[in-house]
C-alpha cells in the first residue's frame, strides 16, 4: 500500500492539480506522481487522476483536444488491466470525449459559471466509489460548461447497467436526468463534474470527497 | 496535388438545448427585430488543404469532422469542399 501511487495528469491549462496533490498527499498522505501529457508512459502509477482546468485552452470543445495526447493513447491499456480512472470536471470532459465514458458535457443551460456546494444522491455502489452507507454527499463544483448530455437510448443502457454514479438532488446546470457523474462498465473509470478533492478537510469544504480518493488506492 | 478549401458548419444537434442561442434570440427581440422564431449558434471552420483528388480531399475533412471538429453525442456538422485553382 505505502508503494501505492497515483498519477495526476498535467495537461497545459489543467489547474486543479496541485488541489489532487494536496487532497492526495497532504490530507490522505497517499503517494503521488504528476505526469505531463506528453508522456505516454504510465506504467509506474497504479491509478490515475484526470484533474479539472481547461485543457489545451478548451478551445474547440472541453476536453476535445486532450484526447490525442499521447498519455490519452496509453490510457486504454491502462483501464484495461482493471486499474482505476478518475476524471473529475474538466477529467469528465476529456473521457467524454475519447470515449471512455457515454454522453457528453457542454454549456451549462443559465450559461453561468456555477461555483457553489451541491448536494449529489449516490446512485451506483459499482467500483465502490462512494460510501454507501451515506446515500448523500455534499461536494463543490466549478464549471461553466458541465451539462451533462445523453439521449433517452444512453440514458436506458446507463439506467439498465447501473453506471450513473451521482445525482444532483437540485440540478444546477440542466444535465440530463440530474446526472452529475457516470462509471463505465467496468467500474474502474469514474467521470464526475463535482470536485472531491475539493472536500478533504473538514475547515475547508467538509471531508465528503475523502471516500472516493482513498477508493483510488482501496479497491485497486 | 491540388488545393482544396472547405468550410465546415458544426452544429448543436436539434435536441440539445442551445442556452448561448437563445440568449442572442433574446438580444435580437430586444433590438426590434420580431419574428425570430429560433436562434442557434455554431461554429464555423475553414480549412485549406492539399490532397490529390477531391475523394482525397473529402476523406480528409470527413476524418476532421468525424474525428475532432464534431462530438457526435450533442453536434452535427456538414461541408461545402471546393478545388481552389491558384
Amino acid at each position: 500500500m505505502s508503494n501505492f501511487t497515483v498519477g495526476i495528469v498535467v495537461f497545459p491549462g489543467s489547474n486543479c492539480d496541485r488541489d489532487m496533490f494536496w487532497a492526495l498527499e497532504g490530507c490522505l498522505g497517499i503517494k503521488t506522481k504528476f505526469i505531463w501529457h506528453e508522456s505516454s508512459d504510465i506504467s509506474g502509477v497504479d491509478s490515475i487522476v484526470l484533474p479539472g482546468g481547461f485543457s489545451y485552452g478548451d478551445y474547440l470543445r472541453c476536453g476535445a483536444v486532450a484526447r490525442f495526447s499521447p498519455l490519452l493513447n496509453s490510457l486504454d491499456d491502462f483501464v484495461k488491466t482493471g486499474r482505476r480512472v478518475i476524471g473529475i470536471c474538466n477529467g469528465f470532459q476529456i473521457l467524454t470525449e475519447s470515449g471512455f465514458l457515454p454522453g457528453a458535457l457542454t454549456t451549462n443551460k443559465n450559461l453561468d459559471f456555477i461555483c457553489k456546494d451541491c448536494e449529489l444522491e449516490i446512485i451506483s455502489s459499482k467500483g465502490s466509489w462512494f460510501n454507501s452507507s451515506n446515500n448523500k454527499i455534499n461536494l463543490p463544483i466549478a464549471h461553466g460548461e458541465g451539462r451533462y448530455f445523453c439521449d433517452e437510448d444512453t440514458f436506458k443502457e446507463l439506467s439498465d447497467n447501473d453506471l450513473i454514479a451521482l445525482r444532483y438532488l437540485n440540478n444546477p446546470n440542466g444535465s440530463s436526468y440530474d446526472i452529475a457523474g457516470v462509471i463505465n462498465k467496468g467500474g474502474n473509470v469514474l467521470g464526475l463534474m463535482p470536485h472531491p478533492e475539493r472536500a478533504c478537510d473538514n475547515n475547508i469544504g467538509g471531508n465528503d470527497g475523502i471516500f472516493t480518493l482513498k477508493s483510488l488506492i482501496e479497491f485497486s | 496535388m491540388n488545393q482544396f478549401e472547405a468550410k465546415v458548419s458544426i452544429r448543436l444537434r436539434p435536441s440539445v438545448l442551445d442556452p448561448a442561442g437563445e440568449a442572442i434570440k433574446s438580444a435580437a427581440t430586444k433590438l426590434g427585430v420580431q419574428g425570430i422564431n429560433s436562434l442557434r449558434i455554431g461554429k464555423l471552420i475553414e480549412v485549406n488543404l492539399e490532397a490529390k483528388e477531391e475523394k482525397e480531399a473529402k476523406e480528409k475533412i470527413e476524418l476532421l469532422c468525424d474525428r475532432l471538429f464534431a462530438n457526435k453525442v450533442i453536434e452535427d456538422f456538414d461541408y461545402d469542399l471546393k478545388e481552389v485553382n491558384e
